[in-house]
């Protein structure tokens, strides 16, 4: 199945992406499939590990290239993750690769024990999270899997926005020492601003303003003293990261000034970056292809409260209710991750 | 060392194993004292690691599935020198490394396990890792037999034999009772030589309190297929009052009941000493836990 056209709702937002430049790019899980085959003709320690997954991860062509390289264990989530662990273990850089649905819900114990306590050297790969399955019912979601692996220790939580995002993650998980849990779904994806800055894991990017500055980093920096000077400030993670740059843009034509980061790292959060959007912005905006409870938002939030920050605030993403179902596209604009819906939500905040 | 060497030896584990868990106020103390000559005849006889050698990339990896019982993994370890004997008087203490299960903290450790269903796959993408780098370092577990009814053992079991991991093997500490009873009664699981079997497993049948026996049912090459040892053991095997008694699952000796099995052990090892023959009657206590066999070829 062709990955679906990027879920830019309206012409209005379809405009502004051109007037943005926006290129579309590819689906981040072609991007992640054809990265890991390029390191593993390089690195014939790197292997990949499939539940009968190789097709929904677009690893068929590395299995016909590097089928020394890959294990398939069959549909067998709790396996697969024992066995990418005993891989890694010994001395094996193993991605175990699932759609994110099963394998962050029946193999948690597996990568709670095996791999994050266990500390072995794992990637865990959820591809199709969120609702990339999205109308094929609540069995397909995975909105639970940052909630859970935020409460586990020891694992690295990388959500990229776009194709440059995802090669980056997909090497620094390549390289990483410790365990590593990579999300993403199978949406073509566009191609964001500041793929010319370097990708740092644990450090967000700002998306927006476009070729904006460098974060501060650390507390007691100079704009702590200062008013905000931003309106509104969405941090958003992965494929949510494209509707807050167009409601970023959408808002400026309004005369309101908005900051977007890419939260790709959602663990261990970048709270220099966080902060600093507390402070210098008026309202602050998360955006997540996730349940609220235990996400990205609630990161924020205890971060700023923490800290004796209380912009404005609001986090967009799925309430706690039976999910409607639908395409990515229909979710996303139902629950208001869209240009108009974030547009919106700043406005309110901001009144 | 022989037999008779490792027969005197399980005296002085037993013990260390029974103190170590009275001191700790925790621990599982039957099932301990049921893997415990399995565990020893690994590390003294089968197992190619040493403390010198626990970082060597082609050492062979044990890894126990039952991880509730370290204690007798921890008085094997210690008699062998990976870590000091004192450590063990730390045993689930505040801040201690020696917790209730094995953790990688510990020198010598492979893994951290403890929830049940684990070891075998994580035993399995040891083996894989060691075929694709042609190393001839082999792959051991210990499961127990409640453990079996976790579906993830069978996931495995089916990987195992249609990657023929032939430098795999699993052991059965088959005690028969799990914490809520007999296995029998909790969750049936027999016929395990034949459902192994039928998974495309090796499968040998012997008395886990037999060192010969168990040498050759875990030495004996299996090509082409993993290996399942039923180990036919008692739980709380050594301590007249804790054999096939159920509520030594967990239970903590008091001081009486630890200076009573101490007494018994010491009074036993004596015996021992004096007459190398009494291993044979020991074993013959326990006869009725079967001989030596294999299944794999009915």
């Amino acid at each position: 199945m062709s990955a679906p056209a990027p879920s830019l709702f309206t012409p209005a937002a379809k405009a502004l992406a051109e007037k943005l430049g926006l290129k579309k790019g590819r689906a981040n899980l072609e991007e992640f499939a054809d990265t890991l085959q390029q390191l593993a003709t390089a690195d014939k320690n790197i292997v990949a590990v499939t539940s009968d997954s190789r097709g929904s991860g677009k690893l068929a062509p590395y299995g016909k290239a590097l089928p020394r390289q890959i294990v398939e264990v069959g549909i067998a989530e709790q396996n697969l993750v024992g066995i990418t662990a005993g891989l890694a273990a010994c001395g094996k850089k193993a991605f175990g690769v699932s759609p994110s649905c099963f394998l962050t819900a029946r193999s948690l114990e597996q990568i709670k024990n095996d791999i994050c306590y266990s500390n072995v050297p794992a990637v865990v790969v959820g591809i199709s999270s969120g609702v990339s399955y999205g109308a094929l019912g609540s069995t397909h979601h995975s909105l639970h899997d940052l909630a859970v692996l935020r409460a586990i220790h020891n694992v690295t939580i990388l959500v990229p926005a776009d194709n440059f995002e995802t090669r980056e993650a997909v090497k620094f998980a390549a390289s990483a020492t410790r365990p590593v849990f990579l999300r993403f779904g199978k949406a073509a994806m566009l191609d964001l601003p500041g793929a010319d800055r370097p990708f740092e894991a644990g450090r967000a990017r700002v998306i927006y303003p476009v070729g904006g500055s460098s974060l501060p980093t650390g507390s007691g920096n100079v704009a702590s003293k200062l008013a905000p000077t931003t309106d509104v400030a969405f941090i958003a993670t992965g494929e949510t990261v494209v509707h807050a740059l167009l409601a970023a843009a959408h808002l400026a034509e309004a005369g309101i000034s908005a900051r977007v980061l890419s939260l790709h790292t959602v663990k261990p959060l970048d709270t220099a970056a966080v902060l600093a959007a507390g402070r210098e912005c008026r309202a602050v905006v998360t955006v997540e292809e996730h349940m609220v409870a235990g996400g990205v938002g609630e990161a924020v939030a205890s971060t700023l409260l923490q800290a004796g920050l209380a912009p404005r605030f609001k986090m967009v993403g799925f309430p706690d209710e039976d999910t409607v179902t639908g395409a990515q596209a229909d979710l996303f604009r139902h629950y208001g991750i869209s240009m108009e819906g974030l547009s919106a939500t700043a406005h309110s905040l901001l009144q | 060392m022989t037999d008779h060497q490792l027969h005197l030896k399980s005296f002085a584990l037993r013990r260390r194993m029974l103190t170590l868990i009275h001191g700790a106020g925790a621990g599982h103390t039957g099932g301990g004292l049921s893997c415990l000559d399995i565990l020893s005849l690994l590390y003294n006889r089968v197992l190619r690691i040493t403390p010198e050698t626990v970082d060597s990339p082609t050492r062979d990896r044990y890894v126990q599935s039952k991880g509730h019982c370290v204690e007798a993994l921890y008085a094997v370890m210690a008699d062998r020198g990976y870590f000091p004997d004192a450590d063990l008087d730390t045993v689930c203490h505040y801040k201690s490394y020696y917790v209730g299960h094995p953790t990688r903290k510990i020198r010598g450790m492979e893994m951290n396990t403890g929830a049940l269903g684990h070891g075998l796959p994580i035993c399995l993408g040891m083996a894989l890792a060691a075929k694709m780098d042609g190393d001839a370092f082999k792959v051991f577990t210990l499961l127990g037999d409640g453990e079996l009814a976790e579906g993830s053992n069978w996931e495995a079991a089916m990987a195992a034999s249609h990657y023929k991991l032939d430098n795999l093997v699993a052991i059965l500490d088959h005690n028969t009772l799990q914490i809520t009873g007999h296995t029998k009664d909790v969750m049936s699981n027999e016929p395990l030589d034949e459902k192994w079997r039928a998974f495309g497993w090796e499968v040998r049948t012997v008395n886990g309190h037999d060192y010969a026996a168990l040498t050759s049912a875990i030495t004996t090459p299996h090509p082409g297929k993993p290996l399942f040892v039923i180990a036919n053991t008692v739980k709380g095997k050594g301590v007249s009052f804790m054999e096939n008694v159920g509520k030594w699952h967990h239970g903590v000796p008091s001081d009486a009941e630890l200076a009573q099995a101490l007494a018994e052990l010491e009074a036993a090892e004596k015996v021992a000493r004096i007459d190398p023959n009494a291993r044979a009657s020991a074993v013959g206590q326990t006869s009725a836990l079967g001989s030596t066999r294999s299944t794999s070829q009915q």
